[in-house]
């Protein structure tokens, strides 16, 4: 088991050490530097921007200090807005994405479940094939499909729900939806196929056949075993919900982390992309090794290695 | 005496024991033709309606991607003066003029943007894009990924090991953010290529955000395509037919490509399939950000992008590239899943 923990953990560090290196290089691909904008500054500012930002050092020298401060957790500062820290950025924007990332998170997780359970129950019946149906449409759908059309019939059509910003209760209820149409159509997937195994393995049988009532053979035998798989989905939900945050924070126009990154994109302000990068990154592989090791302590079935 | 046998008799009948008839013979054959893999899984692809329905929508889409665009009498980039922000089958005033003077005027089938540009080419030219970005991907995915992972699964040991471990290390890195970080720069290294390095001329014609996507894709998605391989040729590798063909002198090489890859096509062809849409579902929302093709071609990603801040006005212009792009990944993914019914071993019967 220690085992196991400590060699998932190093594989993690290497990742992100390897994701922090290509971003590093990448970002040094760009010609110009990150000065590089509408207006050109004059060669005298241009030489006095890269002394202070140290870009006038050899590659292998600036690839040090970039490490040395990536250690000490300081992304850098913001090129387009002046003076700014990147780690004030994520500290204030981070919270908003969070929240709204969490509420998808236990939406998916309370929708996905139960419809995938009862479409399993029903199978063949036309409540399964409704359910499969609206869930095979939800994979296939993009995020911004969603998010717009949402938008699109309850903000602008019956005008019921606002469509920007985050002011009320009201306001989360559009993104929160869009942000959870994704992962709830496939956990209800998942959990469709899993407990369609659970319910024809033979300690199924054997927990009927003791005379156990339907519903605690439901809930204490079949339920436990077929959650299992959405366990081991849960990394992949974060990373999900991560990127559709991007497209959604965007479309509602919300402050939070994503709708950021995709401004730095536009403004192409490298700084600000690299430090959020590697700062998502970071979330995503502690979030994934976290997981991992949940999913071993939690199936006693697998052996660990 | 006479011929004719007594009923109680042991004796032989001769007649049975004639040499067998022609036609006899015919009746003793089993009349079946011997069915091959292809056939069998045709068979079974032909009886699942909705992967038949999905093969349909992908035909006519890509029919009027790449063909249509050709006779069109508008193309995607053509600004028509006056005919801006027109609606479904509207026409601008001069337009009218035009036609009531006598002369045909091509309708705009699905309106124009707010450069006069026809929404129904664009639409028709940006699934084009999406459907090119879905295919090339995965052709290059499969291309990388079944060398790599077939490399790894039949030289097995520290070879297998090795590989596999790098294989992983990408496998946890979170693809998009990456996706997203190349996307971004690689763009100045492929223009200063095409620019100034004679032979890299073409990259311009195809467009730069193309081939950064693809370059990007094929980068990072290949890890899933190795694995799948490789544990394919993992399990084809102990067959006996391998071991005859290494007994007969046969090199790796032969052995991989004629026996191991070709024993695997129908996880390739199922897992390239289900890539196709994965491809475009990411191309989209590049596009979407601002990432994908560059201006003025098409995508349907950027077309639904620029179609948000006019959705009060025009919901059309959305909800067409957005039907379209789900409608694309939809049959791709039923269509996949068809082919995996019908091809993979471990589900038949």
């Amino acid at each position: 088991m220690g085992g196991y923990i400590i060699k998932r953990i190093i594989s993690g560090i290497v990742t992100l050490f390897l994701v922090a290196t290509l971003t590093f290089f990448l970002m040094y691909l760009v010609p110009g530097g990150p000065f590089l904008s509408e207006k050109a500054p004059s060669e005298q500012t241009l030489k006095a921007l890269q002394e202070k930002y140290g870009l006038d050092q050899p590659v292998g020298i600036q690839y040090l200090n970039y490490m040395k401060r990536l250690i000490r957790g300081d992304l850098g500062t913001s090129l387009k807005m002046r003076g700014q820290e990147v780690n004030d950025i994520i500290r204030t924007r981070f919270p908003v994405s969070a929240k709204i990332g969490l509420m998808a998170v236990i939406l998916a997780i309370a929708v996905g479940i139960p419809m995938g359970s009862v479409a399993a129950l029903h199978r063949g019946k036309w409540f399964d094939r409704l359910i499969m149906l609206i869930s095979t449409m939800g994979i296939a759908i993009p995020g911004f499909v969603v998010s717009t059309v949402l938008m699109f019939f309850f903000g602008v059509r019956l005008k019921i729900l606002p469509t920007f910003g985050l002011t009320s209760p009201l306001h989360y209820i559009l993104p929160v939806a869009a942000l959870a149409f994704y992962p709830t159509a496939y956990i209800s997937r998942l959990m469709r196929s899993s407990m369609l195994d659970v319910l024809g393995q033979d300690y199924m049988r054997t927990a009927r056949a003791k005379g156990l009532g339907q519903f605690k053979a439901l809930f204490k035998h079949a339920l436990r075993n077929a959650v299992l798989p959405v366990v081991t989905y849960l990394g992949p939900m974060l990373a999900g919900i991560l990127t559709g945050s991007f497209v959604v924070e965007k479309i509602f126009t919300i402050p939070g982390l994503g709708s950021q990154f995709v401004g730095s994109i536009t403004d192409r302000d490298y700084p600000l992309i690299m430090g959020t990068t590697i700062f998502l990154a970071f979330l995503l592989i502690t979030m994934n090794v976290i997981v991992d090791i949940a999913y071993k302590i939690i199936d006693p079935r697998i052996n660990l290695k | 005496m006479n011929n004719k046998k007594n009923p109680f008799s042991f004796q032989l009948n001769v007649s049975d024991f004639l040499p067998a008839e022609e036609s006899e013979k015919q009746g003793m054959v089993v009349m079946r033709e011997s069915v091959s893999f292809w056939k069998d899984g045709f068979r079974r692809l032909r009886k699942n309606k909705l992967a038949m329905a999905s093969l349909f929508v992908i035909i006519v889409i890509m029919i009027s991607a790449f063909i249509i665009p050709a006779f069109y009498p508008y193309s995607y980039e053509q600004q028509i003066r006056g005919s801006e922000n027109l609606g479904i089958m509207e026409y601008s005033e001069s337009e009218l003029e035009r036609i009531e003077a006598g002369e045909k005027v091509f309708p705009h089938l699905l309106g124009t943007d707010s450069l006069g540009r026809d929404l129904m080419i664009r639409i028709m030219v940006g699934s084009k894009i999406s459907l090119l970005v879905g295919i090339i991907a995965s052709a290059i995915i499969l291309v990388i990924g079944s060398a790599y992972g077939s490399i790894a699964g039949y030289f097995g040991g520290k070879v297998d090991m090795i590989m596999m471990r790098a294989v992983d290390i990408i496998y946890t890195v979170p693809d998009i953010l990456i996706i997203i970080l190349l996307s971004v720069t690689l763009k100045y290294p492929l223009k200063e290529l095409a620019d100034n390095v004679t032979g890299f001329e073409w990259i311009n014609t195809v467009g730069i955000g193309l081939i950064s996507i693809f370059v990007v894709f094929s980068l990072l998605y290949w890890v899933g395509m190795a694995r799948i391989v490789r544990s394919q040729v993992l399990m084809l590798k102990e067959q006996e037919y391998v071991v005859a063909a290494k007994a007969l002198g046969a090199s790796d090489s032969r052995i991989i490509k004629k026996h191991l890859l070709t024993n695997s096509i129908g996880t390739l062809i199922v897992t390239t399939t289900l890539q196709i849409p994965s491809s475009i579902f990411t191309e989209s929302f590049l596009s979407f950000l601002g990432l994908g093709v560059s201006a003025p071609m098409p995508s349907l990603g950027s077309l639904a992008s620029q179609a948000i801040g006019g959705i009060s006005s025009y919901p059309h212009r959305l909800m067409a590239p957005a039907v379209v792009i789900s409608l694309i990944i939809l049959s791709f993914n039923l269509l996949g899943d068809g082919l995996r019914d019908a091809f993979d071993p471990k589900l038949k019967n």
